[in-house]
């Protein structure tokens, strides 16, 4: 992951075969091994099928050093620090000499993408099989080497040697020099005991951290080939607008561009960004836009009109049965708006195209789909493209479709130049793929001591992702309409997609609200409502340490202290919130003072990296849950920057605690997402306690406040 | 087109460009120092932020005509050789950047503060860092490290 800034020739006439992966990494020891093919692995679920002999190895190099070839690429999640961690323990080598190579798909096998929270829980457990056969064979070829079995061998810092004679001792390198060995990974392989970790499990710092605070780390758009033109692209003011006229005769005359048409593809191309945006803005350019009601407030009754059939999800019971046991009822609508993603590095892509060949710097989660559609873009097959990932300025599941990948593939095309296209931040806001927005309509009762009865459920337009409840209530129905963050036909104005945690932010604040409101009618504390119907141990564990790191004490809601408590689980992870408020009534702001989490994600890699996803998750969950919403009318965007999409900045700042419970003997679970599900709820229940107020949609604006306090 | 000359990173400079272009893409692409990011475009989030006459300036609201004469900072040229700024050294320290696209950013607008402002309250780091914007919500560990670098930087650094 170290893309110069310079351009490096691919090696000409390179012909990109799985087996030709061997002849570019040179002499050592390799095992191959790929994800799912483990028996004792979850298949990654979506997507191509994997392939059957490898999609990633590791490599030990007649230099000693290690090196990891995977197409999971870097965009803050810290996996450049975690995956290294855990082959250098399984291998018994210093951190310092293991090499990620992420992200290229000359030199990496295939892989779907990087989201999902997936890399540490799929891809982490067999990268830690590879290291442990790895190491057996190098003990293997010690013993031979040495004439000592291998049992009477051990190993330290990457160097071999006998038990009792710690003196003589070979290194890794000395023993595959000259050869080329390899391994694939095809049975379960004894990986070490959480006792015997070095590194795993320790607090490790950023290994990408020196290039970042330098400058030296390369983006999408730090990228330069000699010869390239930066295109700014010719975008309709609404995704229902259509091109009527164009008259591109000012902007042609502007000295050294070049304007290209193609289609409805029109671009204006200079070797400087600025000039060639300065000659664009000369474009005059007619568009017409439909007529529309369509908005961000009448949103949600077009979602519920247009929303096809449901799916139940999961039932139990008799729901009639649970209504005439429940004294106590509660039937509410849940609604959250469109969010953006807005990571910081909008979409870029940089794309040479030199023959019947392609090279591609784009910021993606998914090069190997990258590949694909530049492929596509430049009628070439996928063979000849080859995909570098530098570092990706954050990505929260946006960065999966890569539209700006095909529109730089053709304008190189069209101008035969390498081109980069790098969206301006009006052009990041227009073509999100936003959170979808979405309704959630949940029925539910408990008796008068809080034993809950029944509970139905229904999802819109949010996904599946979170919505299963996990409280033990005998008669349920879950059921989700319009599934998957995409939408269906007629159902969003413009894109959605994947967004951090997706589904499950919309799921939890329902759910975990709704809760709370039936404990608040039970009269009962809303933890000691929670444990009381809950018999899942994971789950009461991460409540109680919330609870316990705040200083939780018991006591009815609304209590006028202004705390909330909600829970959920995402990606394999439990995880619980705390947090602490307080609320403007006269304006209805709310500040957030305090904020705890407990989580559990069984074996945690790197404690630090993890407490680190979850102090994220917490900061990027209070946009979400106060401030965040696009404003649109018809496939017009109307909030196009930070001055009226307003994220989450420094003064916002609660106080944050982290708690990563102890688990290691559990498999490792996802952790850049989890934390971020219960914000919703969390504020909504802690606003609640502070007022009175119960916020039925996200965010939370002063203004949404202010009307559920009319209610109080 | 005007011959502008100032001090980039400690060198002299003379270039010969259009002096209302932004100062951004001059030391991006004219001077291929790409340290300095582009966020907005509009002065809203501060990863393009470079040092100018050692006060914290938005290089995409910067005509490049304005630092005539002037000594310009980017995130390249803020360690002494080998040896890291106290801010930057703070950042690694306190893993206070995730995707480090507003690091640069982050790491210049603290520098020029704690020159004004050498012991610095938390209230005061929140204040100067409020208009850097951080998507991945490293900010606790951002003003953790500044105050970290205010004390190194007090002991003579």
């Amino acid at each position: 992951m170290k893309p110069d800034r310079e351009f490096h020739e691919p090696t000409p006439g390179f012909q990109v075969t799985r087996r030709e992966f061997l002849k570019l990494t040179g002499g050592g020891l390799l095992v191959f091994f790929t994800v799912g093919q483990l028996p004792f692995f979850p298949q990654e679920a979506e997507g191509e099928p994997l392939p059957t002999d490898f999609n990633a190895f590791l490599k030990i190099g007649e230099d000693g050093r290690v090196s990891c070839f995977t197409g999971k690429i870097e965009m803050g999640q810290g996996v450049i620090t975690s995956l290294a961690q855990m082959l250098a323990d399984e291998l018994d080598v210093p951190l310092e000499n293991v090499d990620m190579v992420m992200g290229d798909t000359d030199l990496c096998p295939w892989d779907m993408g990087t989201f999902g929270s997936r890399t540490t829980r799929f891809f982490g457990p067999p990268l830690r099989a590879a290291a442990a056969e790895a190491r057996v064979v190098l003990l293997e070829l010690a013993s031979e080497h040495l004439h000592i079995p291998p049992g009477r061998l051990t190993v330290e810092n990457g160097e071999i040697f006998e038990k009792t004679r710690p003196r003589s001792r070979i290194a890794y390198a000395q023993l595959t020099r000259g050869k080329r060995i390899e391994r694939h990974l095809s049975r379960p392989v004894k990986v070490k005991d959480p006792s015997e970790f070095k590194i795993m499990n320790r607090p490790a710092l950023r290994r990408d951290a020196f290039e970042k605070v330098t400058g030296k780390a390369a983006y999408a758009g730090d990228i330069h080939v000699p010869g390239m033109l930066y295109a700014r692209i010719l975008r309709p003011p609404a995704h229902d607008a259509r091109l009527v006229s164009a008259d591109l005769s000012e902007a042609e005359k502007a000295e050294g561009v070049r304007v290209v048409r193609d289609g409805d593809l029109i671009a204006v191309l200079h070797p400087q960004p600025d000039v060639a945006e300065a000659a664009f803005l000369k474009i005059k350019a007619e568009f017409e836009q439909p007529k529309s009601d369509l908005d961000d407030k009448t949103i949600f009754d077009h979602l519920l009109k247009v929303a096809p059939a449901g799916s139940v999800l999961g039932s139990g019971g008799n729901l009639k049965t649970g209504e005439r046991e429940a004294k106590l009822r509660f039937d509410a609508t849940y609604l959250n708006s469109y969010v953006a993603h807005a990571p910081i590095e909008p979409h870029t892509a940089t794309v040479r195209f030199e023959g019947n060949r392609a090279t591609v710097w784009p910021s993606s989660q998914t090069p190997f789909r990258a590949k694909g559609e530049a492929a596509q873009a430049l009628g070439i097959p996928a063979e000849n493209v080859r995909v570098i990932s530098p570092f990706v300025g954050g990505g929260f599941g946006g960065k999966t479709r890569n539209l700006q990948v095909g529109e730089a593939a053709r304008l190189a095309k069209l101008t035969g130049k390498p081109v980069q296209v790098a969206w301006s931040r009006n052009e990041e806001f227009f073509y999100d793929s936003f959170r979808p927005a979405a309704v959630v309509k949940i029925r539910s009762g408990a008796t008068e001591h809080g034993d809950m009865r029944f509970w139905d459920y229904h999802v819109y337009f949010a996904g599946d992702r979170g919505a299963a409840q996990f409280y033990d209530i005998p008669n349920h129905r879950t059921v989700s309409s319009g599934r998957g963050w995409s939408g269906t036909p007629g159902s969003h104005p413009f894109a959605t997609g994947a967004w951090r945690a997706p589904a499950n932010n919309t799921n939890t604040f329902a759910r975990e609200s709704q809760i709370d409101i039936l404990a608040a009618q039970a009269g009962m504390d809303p933890l000691e409502f929670r444990l009381h119907n809950l018999s899942d141990e994971r789950m009461k564990r991460v409540l109680k340490a919330a609870a316990e790191k705040f200083g939780w004490k018991k006591s009815p809601v609304p209590s006028g202290q202004g705390r909330g408590i909600a829970c959920g689980t995402d990606a394999g992870t439990y995880v619980a919130t705390v947090a602490e408020v307080e609320v403007d009534k006269s304006s209805g702001a709310v500040s957030v003072k305090r904020v705890v989490c407990a989580q559990d994600m069984g074996l945690s890699i790197n404690p630090e990296g993890a407490a680190i996803q979850v102090e994220g998750c917490i900061t990027m969950g209070m946009g979400y849950a106060l401030t965040e919403e696009i404003h649109f009318h018809g496939g017009k965007i109307l909030d196009l920057n930070f001055d009226t999409y307003e994220i989450p900045r420094f003064s916002w700042l609660p106080k944050i605690d982290v708690v990563i419970l102890e688990n290691p003997g559990s498999p490792p679970q996802g952790g850049g997402e989890p934390a971020i599900i219960t914000m919703g709820a969390v504020l909504a229940n802690a606003v609640f306690d502070a007022c009175g107020a119960r916020v039925f949609q996200l965010p939370m604006t002063p203004e949404r406040v202010k009307n559920a306090l009319k209610d109080v | 087109m005007e011959e502008i000359q100032f001090t980039i990173n400690g060198s002299f400079q003379k270039i010969t460009v259009d002096g209302d272009r932004a100062l951004l893409w001059v030391l991006r692409t004219d001077l291929g120092l790409t340290g300095t990011k582009y966020g907005c475009g509009e002065g809203l989030c501060g990863a393009c932020t470079v040092l100018v006459d050692d006060a914290a300036v938005r290089s995409c609201q910067t005509a490049v005509r304005e630092i005539r004469g002037k000594q310009v900072v980017t995130i390249e040229g803020l360690a002494m050789g080998k040896k890291l700024h106290p801010v930057q050294k703070a950042f690694m320290d306190h893993d206070a950047l995730q995707c480090g696209y507003c690091t640069p950013g982050m790491i210049l607008q603290a520098t020029a503060f704690l020159r004004r402002n050498p012991e610095p309250s938390t209230a005061d780091i929140i204040d100067a860092m409020e208009y850097n914007l951080c998507r991945c919500g490293a900010h606790n560990r951002i003003v953790r490290a500044i105050q970290a670098a205010a004390t190194e930087m007090k002991g003579g650094s």
